[in-house]
């Protein structure tokens, strides 16, 4: 084993480093912004707006990143009416197919993990948001979303989790993420065992740090269930 | 307070559950400063009612008059009646606090975040004021030591007190109460009692569905008896208890003490 070849390429790895954050931080942004509106919508008892969400997620969880992501990548290419579009600019590029993938995966689950803990509001305390006079908006607002996101929280940690290890997909098609970076040591030098576990490391590092801040956040919204 | 004016209208109302008719033609009027408590076994429909006027349960016909305004419904094409206009009943619900058997407090807000959360976003009183005014019934249910603590960090009293607290920041017209200390350790229900009876000689208008006899015979003054989703007895404590018409009231005292 020849770890010297790791440390002089040490900075391929920090690039694919950098390409993993932004994949993953971006594509779970967008994935939550939208996972909110349609978490609540999902709740709804009407069929024409729950409907196409639950399909959504259902399609989405049903099916692997992977998949999806060539569907997006290699799939689009394939329709001349994508190519001759204004989208095609976006859709050209792996690393948007990659985010945009990524994103809708993401969302999907967000969705699922947010309607699961609407769901269990308590609903005495739904009612008496009502009996207080509070508007459906203002009841979602401030007392159903609040009091949901912290059911939330711990299965959203792990959803985080998931998709900073889905990410090292990206590498599959051309982007030098962390395993990308891996496979790119790996073809140069062909020792799969140093540039894999050096990968390795850097997707542990940054999960200990995901579980550490999770926990922190958890710890401050828990407050409400501490009896001490 | 004037005792003639009228707080609180309920006409004819009715509701069933599927095939199930819990209320049959409730009508009683509430006057300001009245402490009426509604009395009847289980499956009588007095908790039923009570959330019927508030509309946390849809009448199925009948009309809920609150301070000279009706609460408008309308009925679809199937026959299932809702109301006119949401805005009104939410108005209209913060004029009529409620206080459940469950507390149901916001469990992720602390004590004082409870009190002054629909004075600020519903009524849309300033927060310092809210605060201000929330301390203050926090202190006159006895627990304002505790407005930065969770409700689970409570005793079932203590948050019971803290939903009362939470019902008369929104300053309301008429209080209503469901079975407020049923859901209670027995060595708490006293606590919250006191606090209800100190309310009750406030004068203000209060509807409490209880199954306190002491409470009903010695504080309220206007005694209902609900039996089969009808008003089977009504009239002030001193009458209802010494005198009663209903044979089944005489029977519900006799089971009940």
């Amino acid at each position: 084993m020849d770890f010297s070849i790791i440390l002089e390429n040490l900075n391929v790895y920090f690039d694919g480093l950098q390409n993993t954050l932004i994949l993953v931080s971006v594509s779970l942004i967008v994935g939550l912004i939208f996972a909110i509106p349609l978490a609540v919508l999902r709740t709804s008892k009407n069929i024409v707006i729950n409907g196409p969400i639950w399909a959504f997620t259902y399609f989405f969880r049903g099916t692997p990143l992977l998949v999806q992501m060539f569907l997006i990548y290699y799939g689009t290419g394939q329709f001349d009416f994508i190519k001759d579009s204004f989208f095609w600019i976006f859709f050209k590029e792996a690393y948007f197919c990659a985010l945009f993938a990524f994103s809708l995966n993401t969302c999907a689950y967000t969705t699922e993990i947010i309607r699961g803990a609407i769901e269990n509001t308590p609903h005495g305390e739904v009612e008496a948001a009502k009996a207080a006079g509070m508007s459906m908006l203002l009841r979602i607002r401030r007392i159903i979303l609040p009091s949901a996101f912290r059911r939330a929280l711990p299965s959203y940690g792990n959803e985080i989790i998931f998709m900073l290890h889905g990410s090292s997909l990206a590498s599959v098609i051309t982007i030098i993420d962390i395993t990308g970076a891996a496979r790119k040591i790996n073809s140069t030098y062909y020792s799969p065992y140093e540039a894999f576990l050096t990968a390795a490391v850097f997707y542990l590092c940054i999960t200990f740090l995901i579980i550490w801040l999770v926990k922190r956040l958890e710890y401050s919204w828990s407050g409400h269930l501490r009896r001490d | 307070m004037n005792n003639k004016q009228t707080a609180l209208s309920v006409v004819d109302l009715y509701k069933s559950f599927g095939q199930v008719e819990v209320l049959k033609g409730i009508s009683m009027t509430a006057n300001k400063g009245d402490v009426i408590s509604i009395l009847g076994s289980s499956g009588s429909g007095k908790s039923t009612l009570l959330r019927c006027i508030n509309f946390l349960e849809m009448p199925n016909s009948g009309k809920i008059i609150v301070n000279g305004e009706e609460i408008l419904v309308e009925t679809n094409r199937k026959g299932i009646s809702k109301p006119r206009d949401i805005k009104q009943v939410e108005r209209i619900r913060t004029k009529l606090a409620m206080v459940f058997q469950q507390f149901n407090l916001w469990s992720h807000m602390t004590i004082l975040e409870n009190v002054i959360e629909a004075p600020i976003h519903v009524l849309k009183i300033p927060k310092a004021e809210a605060i201000e005014m929330g301390k203050n019934y926090l202190d006159k249910v006895g627990i304002k030591e505790k407005l930065d603590a969770y409700p689970v960090q409570l005793s079932g009293g203590q948050q019971q007190r803290a939903a009362i607290a939470r019902a008369l920041a929104m300053e309301p017209e008429v209080m209503l109460f469901d079975e407020p200390t049923s859901a209670l350790d027995p060595e708490l229900v006293g606590e919250v009692l006191q606090v209800i009876k100190k309310l009750a000689q406030e004068g203000r208008t209060m509807i409490v569905v209880t199954h306190e006899m002491g409470f009903a015979r010695d504080v309220s003054s206007r005694v209902i008896f609900l039996h089969n989703g009808q008003i089977e007895e009504d009239g002030s404590p001193a009458k209802v208890f010494e005198n009663p018409t209903s044979a089944r009231f005489k029977e519900f005292i006799a089971a009940t003490g």
